[in-house]
Parts: C-alpha cells; structure tokens; sequence
C-alpha cells in the first residue's frame, strides 16, 4: 500500500518524474509513493531520479490493466 | 554547416570523397560484372577500393565486401555467421547495448524456438561485462557479437579481453566497428575479430556503403540468395562511385586521425566541463577516459529531449537524443535504459572536421539558457 499515489497515465516523461519530484516532500520519511505511469520511460527514469536524488527505490508492479505502479520510499 | 554536432550518424562528405565521387560518376558506371574493357576497367578501381580498405583495417581484400550500409552489414554478419555455424550452435552472445540492426538481426534468428540469443550486461558507463561476457561463450555459442564502442554514450568496449576467450572456444566475434573506424586505430587482427562492420558515412563517405568484413576460415553463409558480386556475400551491383569515394575518405582520414583526434578531445573535454559547471542536475554518460575522442552524452533531469532537441534546431545546432520522446517507437534508448541512466533530456553531441570552437563557445553559451528556460516553463526549475 501507498501513502501518496500519483496517477499520470497519458502523461510523457519526464511529467511523472517531476510530479514524483514535486509531491514526495508531502510524505514523513520511510512512507511510500507510488507513481502511475503508461511511458516507457518511466521505469529507467524514476530508478534514475532514486540514485541522483538519494531516495529509495522498491519496484514495480504491472497494474493497472495498460500501466505500472512504480513505488518510491522517501528516505 | 557550422551548427552541425551530429557526426555520430553522418559527417559531411570528405573533399577527398567529393572528388573521387565526381570522377567516378563520369567514369565509373559501367556494370564491373561485365567484360569489355570499361566494365573491366572499373572492375579494377573497385578493387582498388576494396584493397584500400582492407589496408586500412589490416585485412585481407577477399575478406571485404562493400555493403548498402552500416545496417546492412550487420544483418549479413549476424544472420550468415549463425547459417554458417547452424551445426555448432544455436546460442547468440552479445552486448545489451549493440546497435539496433545487431540486435534485431539476432531477434530475427530467435523467431526459432531453437535459438537462443544471451544478451551481457553493462555497467554505468556502458562497458560490458567482461567476466559475465566470457561466461557465456560455449561449445554451442555460434557467434558473439560486441562493438568497438558505443554509439550513443562513446565508451569504449573491453574487445581485446574478449576475443581471446572466443578463439579459445572457437567462437566467431563480429565487432563493429562504426563508431571507430576513421577515429581511433581499427586492426582485424588485433582486435581478435572472425567478422568486422562499418559504416562510410561516418568517416566521410557518402551515404549508402558499408563494409563487411568476413576473416578466412570463419563459416558464413549467405542469408540472400547469392549471386557473383561482393565474394557472394552481397547480391546486386555495387553502388561503385560511391564505394570509390568512400575509399578515397578513408584513405585521406587515417593520414589526419590523430590530430584530428587530439583536437576533437579537447573540444569535448570543454564541453564535459562546461555543461558540468553550469547545468545543475546534469549527468554525463559514459567513461571520461577510455571513450572515442569525438563524442559526449549527457542527460539533463526534467527536461524534455525533444524540446530541448527543438531549442537546439531552432538555433542552427543539430544534435541526437536518445530520449523516448524523440523517438519514433515512443520507446526511450536501449543503451541508456542498459546503463541505468536517466533517459530524457538526453543529449548526444559528436564533433567532426568541420567542427571549430567558435561552434563549441556557440553551443556551450546557448545549451544553459535553454535547459534553465525549459525547466522553468515544466515548472521544475525549483525541485
């Protein structure tokens, strides 16, 4: 489960990682975002946005039905 | 074109180029399959290109065939290497981030449930696996295949670590070679390579050659139905003018590699520094040391590739990008995707010639303004 969840289907990179960049401040540190995304640049770019920006990356679940859910751990 | 930074997928034509493609045009258009004395007469000047860069690579002339292009020459590696060892094994090896035409000729092959295609990992800059690439090599490995750099990031590959655990399990490389010949030194021997691919257009030929180079005693068989030409590696008549011209660049190059090197190196030191100190949130891709000379990738975070790619344009600077947006699959690049580097704002800005340091103080004013400006309108100026 989520603590934030962010849906940006039909939106292109890099919206979802700056969405991600832009509300993550709203968590206490150790809660979990999750990014909704149907780019294909999505994953490589959020597992990229974790190691530039320190925070924690935990994975990906294909679902929705056309989508992923990408979980980021705000350090 | 004094903007133009993108040498990685063309340079301009070579003068040496334009004047062998001139002459050739006038006198080299006969069919060199027939026999009267203009065919034979170009017959001759076609080996005498073929000879040329046979020399240039330190192969043999009947183990070079001129292709329709650096694609093309991938294709017939790939696929005629594997025909030739159908007996030995259905196992492709090669690195994650080979060009797209070596990767999707072994897709091609892995229609066959029979196949199966190992692709080695890489790490941050690019490199391939050594220890993970040797790993794979087996009794049943037809063919491995790995660049001499890569074509979006510059790295250079480990090729001369690798080959000798491929003759040692008698396993052919193909290596290619695109991205060097014409930058840095491309010996068939040294390197260890079984086949060997390049590209004219990228070291001042015209558009439209490739070479193909197949080493004695590596089986190949031809995925085409075969004719006389090329050694019968490449069926249909041989676009001869600009094979000529394409041999007469890469002649003329090799006699300015080396300084021409050292200046391009230079060049793209500024512009690692420069773009480092000031774009905050930039990263650059790929080895600072053991890279080509000529080229430089870097990844600005929020921003748009194709906007970016478009400020560019708008500005007289033409630059590629392996971001999704700017590609036509929607899909972002293989090789950045591989490296685990951010894909968009993807820049990649490769020098040439014609390149100066007027266009380099040029291009280095203007990229800062525009990445600022566009984070500012994405309203991530601030993040």
């Amino acid at each position: 489960m989520a603590d934030l969840t962010l849906d940006t289907r039909g939106r292109r990179c890099p919206f979802p990682v700056i969405e991600l960049a832009r509300r993550i401040g709203e968590l206490a540190p150790g809660d979990v975002v999750a990014v909704v995304s149907d780019d294909a640049a999505a994953g490589p770019d959020i597992r990229a946005w974790c190691r530039l920006r320190g925070q924690d990356y935990v994975g990906a679940e294909e679902e929705p039905p056309g989508a992923v859910t990408y979980r980021v751990r705000r350090r | 074109m004094s903007g133009y930074l993108d040498a990685a997928s063309a340079v301009p034509l070579h003068p040496a180029a334009r004047a062998a493609l001139e002459r050739a045009l006038a006198e080299g258009w006969t069919d060199p399959a027939r026999l009267y004395g203009a065919a034979r007469r170009v017959r001759i000047r076609l080996d005498e290109a073929r000879a040329t860069v046979a020399r240039a690579l330190g192969a043999e002339p009947e183990e070079v065939s001129f292709t329709a292009s650096g694609t093309q020459a991938n294709h017939l590696a790939v696929l005629g290497a594997a025909a030739g060892r159908w007996r030995a094994g259905r196992r492709i090896v090669a690195g994650a981030v080979e060009h797209s035409s070596v990767l999707a000729a072994a897709d091609r092959l892995a229609n066959d449930p029979a196949v199966a295609v190992d692709l080695i990992g890489v790490d941050h800059t690019g490199r391939v696996d050594v220890e993970a690439f040797r790993a794979a090599l087996g009794p049943d490995t037809a063919l491995a295949c790995l660049q001499t750099a890569n074509h979006e990031v510059g790295t250079l590959q480990p090729v001369e670590e690798i080959s000798p655990g491929c003759a040692a399990a008698g396993v052919p490389l193909l290596i290619d070679a695109a991205q060097s010949v014409g930058r840095v030194p491309v010996d068939v021997d040294r390197l260890g390579a079984g086949l060997l691919t390049a590209s004219a257009h990228k070291w001042g030929g015209p558009p439209g050659v490739g070479i193909l180079v197949v080493r004695r005693g590596v089986r190949w068989r031809s995925p085409l139905p075969s004719d006389e030409r090329e050694n019968g590696r490449v069926p249909g008549a041989e676009n001869v003018p600009a094979i000529l011209a394409a041999a007469a660049a890469l002649d003329a190059r090799l006699g300015e590699m080396e300084a021409e090197g050292t200046r391009l190196r230079r060049l793209v030191d500024r512009i690692r520094g420069t773009v480092l100190d000031r774009i905050p949130d930039v990263e650059i891709l790929g080895d600072p040391v053991r890279r080509l000379p000529h080229l430089v990738t870097f990844s600005c975070l929020y921003v748009e590739g194709e906007a970016l790619l478009g400020e560019l344009d708008r500005a007289g600077f033409a630059v590629s990008s392996g971001s999704s947006c700017t590609a036509a699959t929607r899909s972002p690049s293989h090789v950045l995707e591989a490296m685990g580097a951010l894909t968009h704002g993807n820049i990649r800005v490769s020098l040439h010639a014609g390149t100066d340091d007027a266009d380099v103080d040029r291009f280095l004013d203007l990229l800062p303004v525009a990445v600022a400006r566009l984070r500012r309108i994405a309203g991530a100026d601030r993040l």
